[in-house]
């Protein structure tokens, strides 16, 4: 890993020494540029480019299927407003009498107008609404087992590299092949033996068959007692990959001399693992988050798919299978959105954390 | 004999969100064949800068470099022409071999490249440089470079520089990176090859003991503008410019004393 | 500056080794080093039964996945159905064995067409820099964030019924992206070694420069891409497969999966419907991860040596984490002793 190497600001005359004058490195230590601007500022434009980009895939797509499959899905829906079935003419590219570009210009009105159609799936219901009501299960699910999954597995992960040789080494492999099963066959096998069998969780859903969404402390039991199991096999499939990773960071931050040099001067050892290498060594960490928030989505649909989990996985499914077009096209956006913000998240703390971004400001 | 000509040349990078960086300014000096120019300077002085404008690895802002009277041609023919006159032994005896390849390869290829000797003679032509870099070529010609020592491959480096027979060789710190012990051995067999090939050597350092020991004149680098040029004698005993002073007051003398030293204490 | 890294300097033999040509089987041998070690063997062994098992499915499956015994229905493993029976009689062992081809070719397929635009697309977008570079950056970017598995079922659902190369090619063409991020940015630090400057500065043609002398180096790399995507894409192919997005005439062993969570196999504790193809999707997933392990050890020794160095130092009564280390006298003998054995 190179560093930058500090240049003095300016000459040093007798008497004064490097420190006096002020280097870039010291600029960074007193505190003088603590927000990386050109650094976030280049990710952004990085992310108003993807998200342009994803939007004209979901442009493209309906217009790429067979036009028989939407003239069906036309013909479906008769009972639509004049407003809504413009809305939908415009997504699905079925007002082939305007050219691509004016198509292409009406399909950005709509979206932000938040026009995203009606859901043929849900009775005709706006898009948006659909998508809005499933939208919390998922992040709420997803995203507590994921922060739960990188905790433990970044944790676990440094306290297996700080003993090496030792006997927690044998976990390695063990939450590594955990994380190799496929992860539906996880879920199925999860429900075979927790709910057929022990009977200790429900099968799926969300919540009791019949029962009404409340603010209620029951309802919330529910909630617990039916995300569990999710949750649980979410936390197992995806652990192996963050301790694997935290501990060989570790493996390779433990070998440089500042740690030898930290433990010479006596510091305890607890805050040479915790403050010294941890810290060093989680950095990479945070970008391999940032990059797996894709498959963490993926793996979302399929977890969905296994537990009837009502999230915006499983609606894409239902959607595709009822090739119910709109309804795709809205919730792909949403996805992908979603796993954009994800990613800014991830890119805003790593540029904080790291202090190389914030020196090469200077 | 050739001359190469580095006039008035300045070099100005454009770092990424920090401005421009003048790297050398306004740097002029002349090397024949036959002598060696001592470059003397600390880390970032630029000494490293002029190394990769000779060997067209980096362009200058202005000025012009000339090789006997003529500009470094920028493509084509003319250009390989220009580089088998010039070649550099880089720094790090490590990093300048590539691992996959054997030391037979790495020799062959200037050979191959420039068409220096007929096909059939290129093998032995391989043995005669490994010999004349003082190697044994049977035990060393077919291994890695991670199977050397760090003065093997920096001989290696030198029997590479030279299969292409140039005129000038341009040695960036080629002993700074190897162990004390050996370092002379190196530095003298640089000396020997300069002689008897009639090379022009820039040997680039940051180490004014070597640089007197090894150079006809030396020129002193300070961010880079140069601010002392003259014989090797001179510059080391009758410092003019203050950076000098500093430079040869840093260096390690066993016999001064401590309490006489100035507060400033160097500039490393 | 950093510290040279070499992974190991032997210094040059004393005696001359008059015959030190190596063999071309030795030079070989070198560039695959990366596999020799424990783990990648392993995983290799159970790789390769894999695929004879796929090449030989037909020779070695005891009925065709498609032969009807109604009289044998839902039934346990016995002699004559070594894992059982599916709802119709069908043997699931067969089954198995016959959806190890897909699986198999998809996998291969799709890997291999995702690393060779890996590689095209990130060694040239590390090597070259400015505008070109950061554009070829930037599309990899783009592929790397959009999610995935998502846009694979809106594609596929566009197809009837895909032949299994076309199920590869859009598995390869959205799987490329992260290899490329990794080759670019190793290129990028290849780029300013001093052996790529020394042969620029000798005239090597681009072309040289960028097949033999940058492309051995990354070849760990490479091999840990490749390793990587064909897990993703096995992965990928049996969750479609299950999921049902990809049409169910094709044999793998997540349509296996499908028609039993279809029939209930899970609720009634069918375990040798559902089991054996899971297993199999975890065994060549773990063979998998084996062979990257192996990959990863050779490239970053420090991982290999680690623990070792440290069950070493435990045998000695040290623990590798003590900052010094306390000399015992009872060891060094008395000056006295020595000077009887001193001539």
């Amino acid at each position: 890993m190179t560093a930058v190497q500090p240049q003095l600001t300016e000459p040093i005359e007798p008497g004064r020494d490097a420190l006096d004058v002020g280097t870039t490195a010291t600029r960074a230590v007193h505190g003088r540029s603590r927000v990386p601007w050109r650094f976030l500022g280049s990710r952004a434009l990085f992310y108003l480019f993807t998200l342009w980009a994803a939007i004209t895939i979901n442009f493209f797509l309906p217009r790429m299927m067979k036009g028989d499959a939407v003239t069906q899905y036309l013909a479906r829906n008769r009972n639509v407003s004049p407003e809504a079935a413009d809305a939908l003419r415009a997504l699905l590219g079925l007002d082939t009498d305007k050219s691509l570009l004016q198509q292409y210009l009406d399909y950005w009105s709509h979206l932000l107008r938040g026009d995203l159609g009606v859901s043929l799936l849900h009775g005709l219901r706006p898009v948006t609404e659909v998508i809005s009501q499933a939208l919390p299960w998922t992040i709420g699910l997803v995203g507590f087992a994921t922060i739960v999954s990188f905790t433990i597995g970044t944790v676990g992960g440094a306290v297996i590299g700080w003993r090496r040789g030792s006997r927690l080494d044998a976990l390695i492999p063990i939450t590594t092949f955990l994380s190799t099963i496929p992860y539906f066959w996880l879920g199925l096998l999860a429900i075979a033996v927790f709910s057929v069998n022990l009977r200790w969780f429900p099968i799926g859903k969300a919540y009791g068959v019949g029962v009404r969404p409340e603010w209620s402390l029951e309802f919330i039991g529910q909630v617990i007692h039916h995300g569990t199991l999710p949750a649980l096999t979410i936390v197992i499939a995806s652990l192996g990959g963050w301790m694997l990773g935290m501990r060989n960071m570790m493996l390779t931050v433990l070998d440089e001399d500042y740690i030898t040099v930290a433990q010479a001067k006596g510091m305890p050892n607890s805050r040479v693992l915790w403050r010294y290498a941890a810290r060093n060594a989680v950095l990479p960490q945070i970008q391999s988050f940032a990059l797996s928030i894709g498959f963490i989505v993926g793996g979302t649909i399929v977890m969905e798919m296994v537990f009837s989990y009502p999230g915006i996985g499983k609606l894409l499914l239902d959607a595709t299978n009822a090739k119910d077009y709109a309804l795709m096209q809205g919730v792909f956006l949403v996805i992908t959105i979603s796993v954009l913000v994800a990613n800014i998240l991830a890119d805003v703390a790593y540029a904080f954390l790291d202090p190389r971004t914030r020196q090469t400001e200077a | 004999m050739t001359v190469l000509d580095f006039a008035h040349v300045t070099k100005i990078y454009n770092v990424r969100g920090a401005g421009q960086m003048k790297a050398l300014d306004d740097v002029s000096f002349t090397l024949q064949s036959g002598r060696t120019i001592g470059l003397v300077g600390q880390s970032g002085s630029g000494k490293s800068t002029i190394a990769k404008i000779l060997t067209q690895l980096e362009r200058p802002t202005s000025g012009d470099v000339l090789l006997d009277g003529a500009p470094i041609p920028q493509r084509g023919q003319a250009l390989r022409r220009y580089r088998q006159q010039l070649r550099m032994v880089f720094q790090d005896p490590f990093a300048s071999l590539n691992p996959y390849h054997s030391i037979r390869y790495h020799i062959e290829r200037p050979l191959r490249l420039d068409g220096v000797v007929p096909a059939a003679q290129t093998e032995a032509e391989v043995r005669r440089l490994l010999e004349r870099v003082r190697l044994d070529p049977q035990t060393v010609i077919d291994r890695r470079p991670h199977e050397l020592s760090g003065g093997q491959r920096q001989r290696v480096a030198i029997a590479r520089a030279l299969a292409s027979r140039p005129k000038i060789l341009v040695a960036d710190e080629p002993v700074s990176m190897l162990d004390v012990s050996i370092r002379l051995g190196v530095l003298n067999l640089l000396a020997d090859l300069q002689r008897e090939e009639g090379l022009g050597v820039l040997y680039i350092t940051h180490d004014l003991a070597t640089a007197r020991h090894f150079s006809d004149e030396i020129i002193v680098l300070n961010q880079g503008r140069i601010v002392e040029q003259g014989t090797a004698d001179d510059v080391i005993l009758r410092p003019q410019d203050p950076y000098t002073r500093e430079l040869r007051a840093a260096s390690p003398d066993p016999e001064k004393h401590f309490a006489a030293q100035s507060p400033t204490g160097g500039l490393r | 500056m950093t510290t040279p890294a070499t992974l190991g300097i032997r210094t040059a033999a004393a005696a001359p080794d008059p015959t030190s040509r190596q063999s071309r089987w030795a030079k070989l041998g070198g560039a695959f080093a990366m596999f020799r070690n424990g783990k990648s063997i392993t995983g290799l062994a159970i790789l390769g039964f894999f695929v004879l098992v796929a090449i030989f499915a037909d020779v070695l499956a005891p009925f065709s996945p498609t032969t009807v015994d109604h009289t044998a229905r839902f039934q346990p493993p016995s002699a004559q159905h070594w894992l059982g029976t599916t709802h119709i009689g069908e043997d699931v062992l067969s089954q198995v064995i016959h959806g190890t081809r897909g699986v198999i070719v998809v996998g291969f397929l799709a890997a291999a067409i995702a690393t060779l635009i890996a590689i095209t697309i990130g060694v040239i977008s590390g090597y070259l820099s400015g505008w070109k570079s950061e554009g070829l950056s930037a599309l990899t970017n783009v592929f790397l964030v959009i999610p995935g598995l998502p846009l694979i079922i809106i594609v596929a659902s566009m197809f009837e019924d895909p032949p299994l190369w076309v199920i590869a090619a859009v598995l390869g063409l959205i799987g490329w992206a992260w290899g490329a991020r990794v080759l670019r940015a190793q290129t990028m630090s290849l780029r300013n070694r001093d052996f790529i400057q020394a042969a620029r500065a000798n005239g090597e043609p681009l072309r040289r420069i960028i097949t033999i002398e940058m492309l051995p180096n990354l070849m760990a790399l490479i091999a840990a891409s490749f390793v990587g995507t064909v897990t993703a894409a096995i992965l990928s192919l049996t969750t479609l497969s299950y999921i049902g997005v990809i049409p169910v005439t094709t044999y793998n062993w997540g349509t296996i999966l499908n028609w039993a969570s279809a029939q209930g196999a899970f609720q009634q504790n069918q375990w040798w419907w559902y089991l054996p193809p899971g297993l199999c999707i975890a065994a060549i997933g773990v063979a998998l991860s084996l062979i990257n392990f192996g990959i990863d050890e050779y490239v970053n020794p420090r991982l290999r040596s680690a623990g070792e160095r440290a069950r070493a130092m435990k045998k000695k009564g040290m623990n590798v984490n003590d900052p010094v280390t306390a000399v015992r006298m009872d060891d060094v003998p008395h000056p006295a002793d020595r000077k009887e054995h001193a001539s």
